[in-house]
């Protein structure tokens, strides 16, 4: 077994809660009769809308189309009827337009997709970026980054020495990418040969952590016919699977602050993004469907599902078998990072990795703040070596100076701290609240008054 | 589909560690009974009656200021009983009662509540009851009863003795160097002073349970290994290089460790959260701070023990340390 040759220090460990899920193949959930496909389902410009009302659409169509330079194309995710524009809110809290389509349970597919798969085609850098950018690929591990921008020649000649598909999966709950690399591990080494394409790169390394042996395994197998491609184990610890984090335990450079880890010359996209790439120039097929975990014990079935984007989370959870029990919390993404929406009407984007229905069994009991007894966890666990309790001291007392001199910016929001404090002080949603406070340099942030 | 109650919405992260300040305490006070124990076998009634005194005065003292200033009573993080219990091990076993009971007030009230409660005091609170005690009480505080071994020996039945420490330098001052150490082992052998079958303090007498304890906890993670392994590393360098230098030969660097405070103080009073520092790299030097203050005090002061002192006095640098110890932020340069 190939460990990585170095380790982050701080995380902290967490039960990772994924046997229910785990087990569970990769299934097709059921397409729903109307899907809200937003406009904003990628970091930066929204996409603007080319149907309108009354069109007819086929799976795969583009129906918005990318503005400006970070945005990224989006496809019909059934064949059906527009039936307008409906503003809705997202996980994340943010309203955007949707597009509203109504399925004619055909699946008419778009005839520029193509059938055939698992032949690797040969095509030119500029190709293949073409095709990421066409078919709208955007990082699946939660950011979605468009991915084309990845890929694109750097203006200053920097170049990037190695490509990391990061299969980490380190928040409890998830298995989604650990599905997808023992279901569609040729799908993934196909996608990463084509990014070396398209990177110009000699080497690729799938990181894997290391309570998914099994898939190392699969994957050390699958790869050993390709000299260039190599599987790396990584030391289970959250947040592991943090880009950062994962390049140092890789390559053992830090990603300055600031900086992206291409000025380390490395790329780093998510497993799951591979599949899509190789979706992508193999057979022209857009981003419109995606793997997503359903976990928690508020769900009957829980497992693994391919859904349509644009499914409404009630509508995905009824798929799996409905609800049982009594369901607290909906959680899209990880129980560490991800958001809690306030109902199941919101739009699944290319985004949403996981929709966790937690009962009380799988929630802490509520306690109050107490005064910090300053017992150092929160440092032990901080990934990114900041002094979390003196950052609170400062929020609290409005220092935003000295917060911002105590690099209260390198936060990475990965909730380890909060997660090891006894006295359960919400240390990272102060560093949220001062963080935008000092993004907005004081104006227009909420007034930190009615927090603190 | 509908929903039987509204879903909660809040920030991330979603789920807690279950790690709690009671937790942590209980765990102390698990690690601390083998000496509790041990100290109420070789001391008897005397000793369990200063126990249940100084954690019933702490309780006390401790719901009385968060009532009178309002505050939320938090008698239940067992940190005011922990705080009762590790001033009574550092308390001599025969000491009267109200004495025991008006230290823990001073531990409550002046080391800890004034300050603003857990969290916010400067000094370890256990220590400033002794400290005061100390001072206001030098006679009974250094009356020192011998082991009785029994549960049910009491005060009536002890006869006074002096600790290890105080022979030794009571000796070093009458009799040249080369001599101490081994009219002293004729009295004390080293297996009693692992086991605690000697004069003291109830605390200071089992190193080994001691030892034991605070293995625990390091185990459990609930303190930092590197506090108790400088603190007793560098007390035991310094005194080696003392008594090879002043003729005192090589039982002396292990007849300082075995003795005394050192044990609970190392374990159990400089690893207190609140008033060690947050790094490492500060811990380290908080606990080389320890050993030299520690060695200091024993060797050229007119105190034979030092612990209480030392680590009263590094309480006061550890704001110092930790501004001067801060760790280089991962992809920062080094400032």
């Amino acid at each position: 077994m190939q460990y990585s040759s170095w380790f982050f220090q701080g995380g902290c460990h967490i039960p990772d809660y994924k046997k229910p899920v785990c087990s569970q193949p990769l299934l097709k959930a059921p397409v729903p009769e109307k899907v809200y496909i937003s406009v904003c389902q990628h970091l930066g410009a929204p996409a603007k809308p080319l149907v309108e009302k009354g069109d007819q659409v086929k799976l795969g169509d583009l129906i918005c189309e990318a503005q400006g330079f970070v945005s990224a194309n989006i496809h019909a995710s059934v064949s059906g009827t527009v039936l307008g524009l409906e503003k809705r809110p997202l996980a994340d809290g943010r309203f955007t337009d949707c597009l509203v389509l109504e399925n004619d349970g055909l699946d008419t597919l778009n005839p520029t997709i193509l059938k055939s798969k698992d032949t690797l085609v040969e095509l030119s850098a500029a190709e293949i970026r073409e095709k990421i950018q066409a078919c709208g690929i955007v990082g699946l591990g939660g950011a979605a980054f468009p991915t084309h921008i990845k890929y694109l020649p750097a203006q200053d000649g920097r170049k990037a020495e190695c490509i990391i598909l990061n299969g980490i999966e380190c928040e409890p709950y998830i298995s989604d990418d650990y599905r997808t690399m023992l279901d569609e591990a040729d799908r993934i080494i196909h996608g990463l040969l084509y990014m070396l394409k398209a990177a110009d790169c000699q080497q690729g390394i799938i990181a894997i952590e290391d309570n998914k042996k099994d898939a190392y395994e699969y994957l050390v197998q699958k790869t050993a016919t390709f000299a260039q491609l190599q599987v790396i184990l990584c030391k289970e610890r959250f947040p592991q699977g943090s880009e950062k984090q994962l390049v140092y335990s890789i390559t053992g450079q830090e990603v300055p602050a600031g900086k992206l880890p291409l000025d380390v010359g490395v790329i780093v996209n998510n497993v799951g993004t591979a599949v899509a790439v190789a979706n992508a120039v193999e057979q022209n097929l857009p981003l419109y469907e995606r793997p997503i975990t359903l976990n928690g014990s508020g769900i009957k079935n829980p497992g693994n599902y391919l859904v349509r984007i644009g499914t409404l989370y009630q509508d995905l959870a009824q798929s799996a078998g409905g609800l049982t029990g009594e369901v607290l919390k909906v959680i899209n993404g990880g129980p560490m990072m991800g958001f809690s929406v306030p109902h199941l009407e919101i739009p699944v984007i290319k985004n949403t990795t996981a929709l966790l229905f937690m009962t009380k069994k799988d929630l802490p009991d509520f306690a109050a703040e107490r005064h910090c007894v300053r017992c150092a966890r929160c440092l032990s666990a901080c990934p990114m070596q900041l002094e979390p309790t003196k950052l609170v001291h400062a929020i609290k007392r409005k220092e935003w100076e000295s917060a911002k001199t105590a690099d209260l910016l390198s936060c990475l929001e990965c909730g380890s701290c909060t997660y090891v404090c006894p006295a359960r002080i919400p240390l990272v949603q102060y560093f949220r609240l001062g963080k935008q406070y000092l993004a907005n340099d004081g104006q227009g942030a909420r007034n930190p008054d009615f927090i603190i | 589909m509908q929903l039987e109650q509204p879903l909660i919405v809040s920030s991330s992260p979603h789920i807690h560690s279950g790690y709690t300040i009671s937790g942590a305490m209980r765990d102390v006070i698990y690690a601390l009974s083998p000496a509790v124990i041990a100290a109420v076998y070789f001391f008897g009634l005397q000793a369990f009656a200063v126990i249940l005194t100084c954690i019933l005065a702490a309780v006390l003292a401790e719901f009385c200021c968060q009532k009178i200033m309002a505050r939320p009573i938090t008698l239940s993080d067992g940190s005011a009983a922990l705080t009762g219990l590790l001033l009574a091990m550092c308390l001599p076993p025969a000491l009267p009662l109200w004495i025991a009971a008006l230290g823990s007030f001073f531990a409550i009230i002046i080391g800890k509540q004034v300050f603003g409660g857990l969290g916010c005091n400067v000094f370890n609170p256990a220590h400033i009851g002794r400290a005061i005690l100390l001072a206001s009480f030098p006679a009974q505080m250094t009356t020192w009863s011998k082991p009785q071994n029994s549960f049910a020996a009491f005060a009536t039945d002890a006869v006074s003795g002096s600790t290890p420490l105080a022979e030794l330098k009571n000796l070093s001052q009458q009799i040249p160097p080369q001599e101490v150490m081994t009219v002293i082992l004729e009295n004390i052998n080293f297996l009693d002073l692992v086991s605690g079958n000697t004069s003291g303090s109830l605390g200071e007498t089992s190193a080994l349970l001691l030892l034991l304890g605070g293995l625990y906890l390091i185990f459990r993670g609930h303190i930092d290994w590197r506090i108790p392994t400088f603190y007793l590393g560098s007390v035991f360098v310094i005194m080696f290089v003392y008594g090879i230098f002043h003729g005192y030969g090589f039982e002396f660097p292990l007849f300082h460790l075995l003795s005394g405070g050192l044990m609970i103080g190392a374990f159990f009073m400089a690893t207190d959260w609140v008033t060690s520092p947050l790094t490492y790299k500060g811990r380290i030097i908080f606990a080389l701070g320890l050993g030299f203050l520690t060695c200091l005090i024993r060797l050229k002061s007119s105190y034979t023990e030092g612990v209480c002192y030392a680590i009263l006095l590094m309480n006061t640098l550890t704001p110092l340390i930790d501004r001067y110890t801060k760790r280089r932020v991962f992809g920062r340069q080094e400032k």
